[in-house]
């Protein structure tokens, strides 16, 4: 058993793991965020999309200990103060979603999306970029639709501010 | 008619906790003194089982008992049912095989499940299944369904001489000899329709507890009708009696009809629960999923069709064998049947048609409904057929299925089926046009001026949904009544909850339930709250598949409506003292027409509770039930086309329009049904273009992760354009025919016909994979031609 801390959602915690520990497990079974799912064995689906210091990490595909000492973001942490991400709000605006399992692991990739590439999406590069992402409810459609509306508000939001 | 009713764009109640993280899937539960459970699974495709050693895996850390098939027969638990029986064309009974939650003796397919480890934590479980040693006697397998039939082949089970489960026929043979032996014009094909994995994103799961002074089980799991499981688990597998034993499906994460099905899984699961003393739970990991999960399809058909001199359909011939795999899973019978032959008159009048169907067991994992079950399988068929016969008599594809097509309502196919209502020419004509099918023409010569081939391919399917009335789908052999229960439960302050005994695993029933309330009450959605999954709160119900929530769910939910209405119109009458005629309801209010009387929906409920001032005799309260059984199927049609472009260097092959026209009836959400479409046809554009379930010879799965079987993603489709075109279904209160399974059913064809239509080419299996479209261009000197 090893001690594994870390920051996840703001907050500052640790936890006893077995060595061999993923950081999905770490996250849903110790800490009890099961907003983190896991669909496949093979870091392929994307459900379980964290970020990790700022960059999107597939969790299932490390070990918790390997993310000790960093700062981790899960979905249940991108809302503040009550308030939906301008992603969130945007999937529900724009039925990104269906059965919701895939949704958390979309709504990390495409916040870390428009974090990497900027807010001049185009569908080309939507799709593109969703390639480690899986959803076997929506067709996509909708998906695309929703990320390129979010980014579309937050290039506004942005130049508001500037 | 509110601004939250039938037809308005209601964002999705449920969508709130899934964005945030907040759903609550079976594996995010957990109980004090949990355990986890792995399975032992068979490696083998086909063998006798020498020996199960489990002494190594006893002795692991955390391992509470490993328990196998002889301790499960011994306890009563009963082998796995087919719950719709078929006969044989000399009316002989299905030939069924024993299927055990675990099996002790011999193993049919490779992830067959052998013994079930109990122990702390999951990785400790996982370990000692590896620890468990099996001894097997290999026998020879059998993949192919066609192989399976063939004299010598291995023999899967002593009651299935020749590995025969059935040879079942529909129509009639002789009149429809009889038109292709006056035939002008014969089309003769072999079509194989794949073999899918449904791979809902959310693995199967299960969690099983059970409370010793109770003698009491709670089930949570991943199903789509947490009724039937209950059923199910209680008469056939003994787990326990009804009163016994909770079955609760919380939020689901897809299901696609793999998770209809009650699987050794569960039942292993509740029985290990009370042998351990303490909760267990099992979760699925994706390999045991493509191993585990019900598959999709797996048809080899032979079809003829005949035409008169005008171009007319006389007759129809299909002789299909369908790959049940190595059990019959619980619906497994009826998918090739009569969800299957029953839809070979598609959308036209074929005045003779004959099926012959046989389905066959292999050493493959069990098939049984995959979206759109043995729909999808028909219009392949039928649209395959049309496009080929259009152009084998020099006919428009478009022209040749006009003239054919069913006018006239209702209309008996010859395949027991009556449709009720539809106008095929209008989705046609509107697919058409919005793909601007006249101008493919020049949009192929600009891709041939870029090096590239272009294709434009048509599919107009019809399904049939809502399954159905209880008496009729009962005479064709269905174990169960395919009714729905709704009970609708007004709160005294006039708020409203709505308990279904359907479903919601994505398809938003929260919201378009509640749209269906508010539409008659004028209540804002928000103060109806819909209530499913839980056979502690719902009696009983016979849960989502079929496309069945919409038009039968709803339907009962309608009737239940009609009589808290009546009541509710009963109280308001004698509150101001008018006459229960003259009450109407509109916008949360009960008013007497033609005055400025009226009472607000909440004082209405009050007063049915505080019971002070109602009629003479009237009991308190107000609360209604109904249970709905549909007079039909309902009949769901459309157009799809889809226009391709190939490149011949790569044989990749690019969606570059496709256009979708549906007739779904009404349309209670039309955000939510667009959204059923997507999906629908992203997973019949997968099967075409990119799914595939392959086995060894030995009977080993290939694709067993999403490594080598390859999903959708989103750079692998379009954007789509869709269209609505509507005929009310006359057979249910609310006109509705449901849209769930659409998109699946009508796609492959449409691709596949694009694609032979891009390569200039007649036969093809799907997918149109890179490799094997390459192949074919090479096998057709393609290449050279479009350079
Ligand atoms: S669970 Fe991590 S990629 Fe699938
Ligand atoms: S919404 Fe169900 S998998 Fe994406």
């Amino acid at each position: 058993m090893t001690t594994v801390s870390m920051t996840v959602n703001g907050k500052q915690i640790s936890g006893e793991v077995e060595d061999r520990t993923l950081l999905s497990t770490f996250l849903r079974e110790n800490q009890g965020l099961t907003g983190t799912h896991v669909g496949c064995d093979t870091s392929q689906c994307g459900a379980c999309l964290v970020h990790m210091d700022g960059k999107a990490v597939k969790s299932c595909s490390m070990l918790a200990v390997q993310a000790t000492g960093s700062a981790v973001t899960t979905i249940e942490g991108v809302s503040q103060n009550g308030q939906l991400h301008i992603m969130q709000k945007a999937f529900k605006e724009n039925h990104g979603l269906q059965c919701g399992f895939c949704t958390p692991g979309m709504i990390m990739s495409a916040i870390d999306m428009i974090d990497r590439l900027g807010t001049d999406l185009d569908e080309k590069t939507i799709r593109h970029e969703l390639e480690g992402n899986i959803c076997r409810c929506t067709g996509y459609h909708n998906i695309v639709k929703a990320i390129k509306a979010a980014a579309d508000e937050m290039a506004e939001v942005l130049e508001a501010a500037e | 008619m509110t601004a939250e009713g039938i037809g308005a764009r209601v964002l999705r109640k449920e969508d709130k906790r899934f964005i945030t993280g907040n759903g609550r899937y079976t594996d995010d539960m957990t109980m004090q003194r949990m355990g986890h459970a792995a399975f032992v699974r068979s490696t083998h495709a086909h063998a006798r089982i020498k020996s199960i050693n489990t002494d190594d895996a006893m002795k692991m850390p955390g391992v509470d008992a490993v328990l196998n098939g002889h301790q499960l027969v011994a306890d009563g638990i009963g082998n796995i049912i087919c719950g719709w029986m078929i006969h044989s064309k000399d009316g002989s009974p299905m030939n069924m095989g024993a299927y055990r939650a675990l099996e002790s003796e011999t193993v049919r397919y490779v992830g067959q499940a052998i013994a079930v480890v109990v122990a702390d934590t999951q990785q400790q479980a996982r370990d000692a299944a590896e620890a468990v040693v099996v001894e097997y006697e290999d026998l020879p397998a059998v993949v192919d369904s066609l192989d399976a039939l063939k004299d010598g082949a291995p023999q899967l089970h002593p009651e299935a001489a020749g590995n025969l489960i059935y040879d079942w026929e529909i129509g009639e043979e002789a009149p429809t000899d009889e038109a292709f032996a006056n035939a002008a014009h014969v089309t003769r094909m072999d079509i194989d329709n794949n073999r899918l994995v449904p791979n809902p994103m959310e693995p199967r799961s299960a969690l099983a507890h059970f409370d010793p002074s109770e003698e009491h089980y709670t089930l949570y799991t991943t199903s789509q009708n947490p009724h039937v499981a209950r059923l199910v688990l209680s008469a056939f597998y003994n787990v326990a009696p009804e009163n016994k034993l909770r079955v609760i499906a919380p939020d689901v994460g897809g299901g696609f009809g793999s998770k209809i099905f009650i699987y050794p899984e569960e039942i292993a699961c509740l029985w290990a629960t009370k042998r351990v003393g303490r909760p267990v739970k099992w979760t699925s990991d994706r390999t045991e999923a493509f191993l585990t999960d019900a598959h999709g399809r797996d048809h080899h058909s032979t079809a003829e069709l005949a035409l008169d001199a005008n171009n007319k359909i006389t007759g129809f011939r299909v002789k299909t064998v369908a790959n049940l795999g190595a059990y019959m899973s619980l619906f497994s019978s009826s998918v090739p049947t009569y969800l299957y032959a029953t839809l070979l008159s598609g959308q036209y009048n074929i005045p003779n048609i004959y099926a012959n169907v046989k389905a066959v067991y292999t050493n493959t994992t069990p098939v049984d409904a995959y979206r759109g079950a043995g729909r999808p399988e028909a219009t392949y068929v039928v649209e395959r057929m049309m496009e080929t016969a259009a152009k084998e008599v020099g006919m428009a594809p478009a022209e040749f299925r006009r003239i054919n097509f069913v006018r006239e309502f209702p209309h008996q196919t010859p395949v027991i089926m009556a449709y009720d209502a539809g106008d095929y020419e209008a989705s046609l004509d509107a697919a058409m046009k919005a793909i601007d099918y006249d101008g493919f023409a020049q949009r192929r010569t600009q891709s041939e001026a870029a090096g590239k081939l272009r294709g434009i391919g048509m599919s107009c399917y019809i399904e049939a949904c809502g399954i159905a009335p209880s008496q009729a789908v009962g005479s064709l052999g269905a174990g169960v009544g395919l009714w729905e229960s709704a009970e609708v439960r007004v709160n005294a302050v006039g708020t409203i909850e709505v308990l279904t005994g359907s479903h919601s695993h994505g398809q938003g029933h929260e919201t378009t339930f509640a749209q269906l309330v508010s539409d008659r009450l004028g209540l804002p959605t928000e103060s109806i709250s819909i209530v499913h999954g839980d056979t502690d709160k719902v009696q009983m119900g016979m849960g989502t598949y079929g496309s069945r929530s919409g038009a039968v769910g709803m339907s009962a939910i309608a009737k239940a409506l009609d009589k808290v209405e009546a009541k509710a119109k009963k109280i308001a009458a004698h509150l101001m003292e008018a006459s229960e005629g003259d009450i109407e309801i509109e916008n949360g209010e009960l008013k007497v027409t033609g005055t400025d009387k009226k009472l607000t929906f909440t004082e209405v409920s009050l007063a049915a509770y505080t019971a002070h001032n109602l009629p003479e005799g009237m009991e308190p309260g107000l609360k209604e039930g109904a249970f709905y059984d549909p007079t039909n199927f309902t009949f769901p049609a459309g157009c799809y086309i889809c226009e391709v472009e190939v490149d011949p260097d790569t044989g990749v092959v690019s969606i570059e329009n496709f256009v979708a026209a549906d007739d779904f009836g009404t349309i209670i959400n039309p955000m939510i049904v667009e959204g059923q479409v997507h999906g629908g046809l992203v997973q019949g554009i997968g099967q075409a273009m990119l799914e595939h379930t392959q086995y060894d010879e030995d009977g080993q799965l290939l694709t067993a992760s999403y490594m080598d079987y390859t999903m959708p993603r989103a750079d692998d489709v379009p954007s789509f354009t869709l269209e609505t075109t509507v005929t009310e279904c006359p057979g249910n209160p609310l006109g509705m025919k449901g849209c769930g399974e659409a998109g699946a059913i009508g796609s492959p064809p449409a691709v596949i016909n694009a694609v032979t239509d891009a390569l200039g080419i007649r036969d093809m299996n799907m997918p149109a994979s890179p490799n094997r479209v390459w192949q074919l261009i090479q096998d057709n000197g393609m290449k050279e031609a479009a350079e």
